[in-house]
């Protein structure tokens, strides 16, 4: 092979990016030297369309076999080179990156060392390059149909939409009622509507839907396969099912902050100390506008309700029944924007974020209480009102219009005064404390990662964000995208947002989700990981740091044998085996070693790594 | 004029991550008495350009480093060791309240900001015949402190300490007029010079005496030990175990060893010393220690754990009126106690005993209240 090699190089200039840094000129000249090369180019922008022309050009006059592209990471324009290579009939493996601008010109001053180390780049990259093989890419056939985990606002949505479009979708929903949280609102802001109807024409459309199949009070135990085939086990009570899909969408939604971990604001402690959910509650569940207003702390939903009363058995289940009440404080930014107080159970990290919906409930709620009590007092006290939704600053100058008094300042405690609490805040804008008497404080709870998150996110293969949220893939060009491809995020599960959020991001996701779907067909990466039968001894080892669960014994053969479709090609087996019998395609030994020669200026690197694994 | 480089300032004590929210000032218990308000000084040090002038500032000597602002912050910035450093550039131009003055001196000089001689300091244990450490092969070093040393309200506490811990059979020695002051109060009220000077000395005796293990009367010595130290270059060497005696009563109550044969029939109400809750986390063991007591019936305040109220004593404020010494913090703590219904306010540190006790006899209520050391409670349930 490397006889045969004819390699044309290319060296870019990305603008300023590379040529302020590295001479590119010599480059090119130092490259044009190198055994192998037929020729050597540099060019302003090679991800341009002169700059892929140039290649396909030189592929056809010089009858190269091999391309070096000297540029960015591969991460950024690998895929245009092996397309443009591939248009010009060459297998799309035949080539090599060197990343001289990460690697180089963005890290290094301006001088001869850097256009050295570029240089150096370059010439390994030959030296692999040469020793590259065609792989051929694989189509696999997918099952067209979809699971979709958590029956809230935006796994419903997502479900219809994949039913709309003619796929069956099966939700998968642990409680026994599907609409999540927002199934115990009362009103939504900013437009005021009863949530009763909005999730009601949800859940019927959802109920109806012939391509729907809903599974509640069920859990999802395993997942297995990959994109276009994944296995999703699921248990209702004690039955099994195991239902084939060719994508999953996650929309597990959130819980409410447990504000007992503030104990400072008494909650648990005082009745009149409850949560804008408690207060969302009472007020959905309340049948006619005459009867009182009864509120119960501890209505979050499933574990929250349930960690708190582990957390406070003295108190809990606290009701409060408000007639003519002559003060309601409510309390923005309630464990959201706060580094004092940790996820919870779970060892991620504070509550730093916004939860973005806070602000809105309040002024929903404190609405809501103009209407109900006319003649009492409503103070919201506040550190930043953050309206930045459509329709959001106007609903919250109505609030104010409404009378509601906003005082800047976030309370530091709530203590006992009688029968009733006080709020002892600074008013920032008086620069003075104050002490606000309440018949009864709102708590503006914010949203955080459910306790189970980290068990969702290992049977999926899941990323968390710093917050404990699961994480996209990229947070502005793959935002419902996950690193699991076919694996896609939708509502609350992914960061805090409204429903208008969740539903748009329920709707991409499902868009998302029906690209393989439609296609019928997936393409696998061929660098995968490959076994060498003769030196494999089936002792097992690679299966066992697979990640990706893309090895097995083969039963008859007492080899290990690679499923090309889960391998991501990590490498994680190769660096493992004590035979060095698998090895990951495009990363040989063989290959690598190649590249390290060059870059050492050693004839055998193989003499060295023997030298340092016996150290 | 008084002048702080305020940019410096506040980029070392991380203030632009303040994002004015008030929490501390709405938690702070002076800032309702006095004109002592966190938020707007971290605000006025912001904006102040790069000079900030400490003239005037009397309030900066209200702060009784409760810590309450801290502990509500959610930006993780400390009010408090803002206040401090203020009051550290204050002494170091040597612009002080002679009280400040003559107890850093006495400090200086006697070992305790009390101006007692430091040969006295062991005169509270006179008939006690206990081991001298480390000579006598003790496990613990009881560290003693200034106010239980030499205050005679505080040597009863000491005494009765001395008597649960003989009972429950721990071994543990004494320092006696060796004991320097732990240099607390000295941090607190911003002499960084002298309290380098006495972290390191401490810290050097304590290493040659071999210290491992230790525990203290005051939550006060407890934490600039167990907190201060070794934060200093000159105290990284400082590494014995510390605990508070509370501490060392719950574990000995936990494991059988200290034992009540009496009882002490009362409704006892406890006052979390700012030193031992907030500052350190320790609110269950007193707790512990009282509930295991025959007899005791434990209420609680409406302000307790994290949100008790701070009784005026820290800071350097035993010795310093502050600018509104009309209405002390420890009588609106005393009515508090007085309203739960109890007729024994606890309490687990000698500042606050002082301060409460006064307190109750300002308003008149020694019939209806005992202010009472936790160790003396136990003491009497032995
Ligand atoms: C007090 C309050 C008031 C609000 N008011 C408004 C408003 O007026 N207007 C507005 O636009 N937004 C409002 N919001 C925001 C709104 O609640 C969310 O945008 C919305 O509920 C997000 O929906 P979701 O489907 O992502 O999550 P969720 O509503 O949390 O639904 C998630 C579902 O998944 C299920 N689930 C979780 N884990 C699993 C699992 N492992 N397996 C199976 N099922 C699982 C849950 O049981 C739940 O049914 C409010 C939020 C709060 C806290
Ligand atoms: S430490 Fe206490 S007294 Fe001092 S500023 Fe903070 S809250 Fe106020
Ligand atoms: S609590 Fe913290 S963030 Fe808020 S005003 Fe005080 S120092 Fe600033």
């Amino acid at each position: 092979m490397t006889n045969a090699a004819r390699v044309g190089v290319y060296i870019c200039h990305c603008g300023i990016n590379i040529a302020a840094t590295v001479d590119v000129p010599a480059v090119t000249e130092y490259a044009a030297r190198l055994p192998g090369v037929v020729v050597a180019r540099n060019y302003a922008y090679m991800c341009s369309d002169p700059g892929q022309a140039m290649i396909q050009k030189d592929i056809a006059e010089h009858n190269l076999n091999r391309i070096v592209v000297a540029s960015c990471s591969p991460r950024m324009h690998e895929p245009t080179f092996r397309a443009a290579i591939a248009e010009a009939g060459l297998n799309p493996y035949c080539l090599e990156m060197a990343n001289i601008r990460e690697q180089c010109s963005w890290v290094h001053p301006v001088g001869y060392p850097t256009t050295w180390k570029s240089m150096q780049l370059v010439e390994a990259a030959v030296a692999k390059v040469t020793r590259l093989e065609p792989l051929q890419t694989r189509q696999v056939s997918i099952t067209p149909t979809a699971v979709i985990l958590g029956g809230g606002i935006a796994g419903m949505q997502a479900a219809l939409d994949l039913a709309d479009a003619g796929f069956h979708a099966t939700l998968v929903e642990r409680e026994s009622n599907l609409g999540g949280h927002a199934a115990r609102f009362y009103r939504t802001f900013p437009t005021q509507e009863l949530a009763g109807v909005l999730v009601q024409d949800l859940l019927e459309r959802v109920n109806q839907h012939p391509r729907i199949r809903v599974m509640i009070e069920t859990e999802v135990t395993d997942v297995s396969g990959y994109v276009g085939n994944f296995r999703v086990k699921v248990r209702r009570n004690e039955e099994f099912t195991e239902i084939p899909a060719g994508a999953i969408i996650v929309a597990t939604g959130f819980e409410t902050f447990d504000p007992h971990l503030k104990p400072e604001l008494g909650y648990g402690r005082y009745p009149q100390v409850v949560t804008t959910m408690d207060f969302e509650h009472a007020f959905a569940g309340r049948e006619d506008s005459k009867q009182p207003l009864v509120v119960h702390e501890g209505s979050q939903q499933g574990g929250n309700a349930s960690l708190a009363e582990a957390n406070d058995t003295r108190m809990d289940h606290q009701r409060i029944q408000i007639e003519n009440p002559k003060s309601i404080v409510f309390i923005q930014c309630v464990g959201s924007r706060d580094q004092s107080v940790g996820c919870g159970g779970n060892g991620s990290s504070a509550h730093s974020y916004c939860s973005r919906v806070c602000c809105m409930v309040t002024a929903k709620q404190a609405r809501l209480v103009r209407e109900t009590f006319p003649d009492a007092r409503v103070t919201v006290f506040y550190m930043d009102v953050r309206a930045f939704g459509k329709g959001f600053e106007e609903f919250y100058d109505q609030a104010r219009q409404d009378g509601i008094l906003y005082r800047r300042g976030n309370p530091s405690e709530i203590i006992k005064r009688g029968n009733s609490v006080l709020v002892r805040a600074e008013d920032t804008l008086l620069g003075e404390p104050v002490e606000v008497e309440a018949d009864l404080v709102v708590l503006a709870v914010g949203m955080r990662p459910r306790p189970d998150s980290e068990a969702v996110a290992q049977l999926l293969k899941l990323s968390r964000s710093s917050d404990g949220f699961f994480m996209e893939a990229h947070p502005k060009l793959r935002p419902v995208d996950t690193s699991m491809a076919g694996v896609f995020l939708a509502g609350c599960c992914q960061a805090p947002k409204d429903i208008a959020d969740s539903i748009s991001q329920a709707r991409a996701a499902a868009s998302a989700a029906m690209i393989p779907l439609m296609r019928g067909q997936v393409q696998v990466d061929a660098a995968t990981s490959f076994i060498d039968e003769e030196l494999c001894s089936g002792c097992g080892q690679c299966a066992e740091i697979c990640n990706f669960s893309a090895l097995s014994l083969h039963p008859l053969r007492g080899k290990m044998t690679v499923n090309a479709v889960l391998c991501q090609g990590c490498g994680s087996c190769a660096a493992t085996c004590p035979s060095k019998a698998i090895m990951v395609h495009q990363f040989t030994l063989d290959q690598v070693l190649a590249q390290m020669a060059a870059l050492s200026g050693w004839d055998d690197v193989s003499v060295a790594l023997e030298k340092v694994e016996t150290v | 004029m008084l002048q702080i480089e305020s940019r410096q300032f506040a980029v070392e004590r991380g203030l632009f991550a303040c994002i004015q929210c008030g929490k501390c000032t709405g938690g702070c218990p002076m800032a309702m008495k006095t004109r002592l308000n966190p938020r707007d000084l971290i605000y006025r040090v912001l904006v102040s350009g790069n000079g900030f002038n400490l003239e005037g500032r009397e309030e900066l000597w209200d702060c009784t480093t409760c810590l309450t602002c801290y502990s509500r912050c959610p930006k993780q910035v400390n009010p408090m060791e803002a206040i401090l450093a203020m009051r550290g550039a204050i002494v170091e131009k040597g612009k002080i309240h002679p009280n400040v003055k003559t107890a850093l001196e006495s400090t200086f000089r006697n070992g305790n900001p009390l101006k007692m001689p430091r040969s006295d300091r062991a005169e509270w244990a006179k008939e006690l015949q206990l081991k001298a450490f480390p000579d006598g092969g003790a496990e613990y070093l009881f560290y003693i402190g200034c106010t239980p040393s030499y205050d005679p309200r505080g040597q009863k506490v000491a005494r009765a300490l001395v008597r649960v811990l003989g009972s429950a059979g721990l071994d543990f020695g004494i320092l006696g007029n060796d004991e320097n002051c732990c240099a607390s109060e000295v941090r607190r009220l911003g002499e960084a010079g002298l309290f380098e000077a006495m972290v390191e000395e401490n810290t050097a005796a304590f290493t040659e005496l071999g210290v491992e293990k230790m525990f203290t009367v005051s939550p006060h010595c407890f934490n600039v030990f167990k907190n201060d130290y070794q934060k200093l270059e000159v105290g990284a060497k400082f590494s014995a175990q510390v605990q508070h005696y509370t501490q060392v009563l719950a574990d000995l109550t936990r494991d059988g060893r200290l034992k009540f044969n009496g009882s002490f029939e009362q409704k006892v109400t406890y006052h979390d010393p700012c030193y031992l809750g907030r500052h350190n986390g320790i609110f269950d063991e007193p707790r512990a220690i009282l509930q295991g007591i025959p007899g005791l019936e434990l209420i609680e305040m409406d302000r307790s754990r994290e949100k008790s109220l701070c009784c005026e004593g820290g800071g350097g404020r035993m010795f310093l009126e502050g600018t509104n010494p009309g209405t002390r913090l420890a009588q609106q703590r005393v009515q508090e106690a007085l309203d739960s219904g109890a007729t024994i306010l606890a309490t687990a540190c000698p500042f606050c005993l002082l301060t409460l006790e006064e307190a109750v006899k300002h308003l008149n209520a020694e019939e209806k209240l005992r202010v009472l050391d936790i160790a003396e409670i136990a003491e009497r349930a032995l």
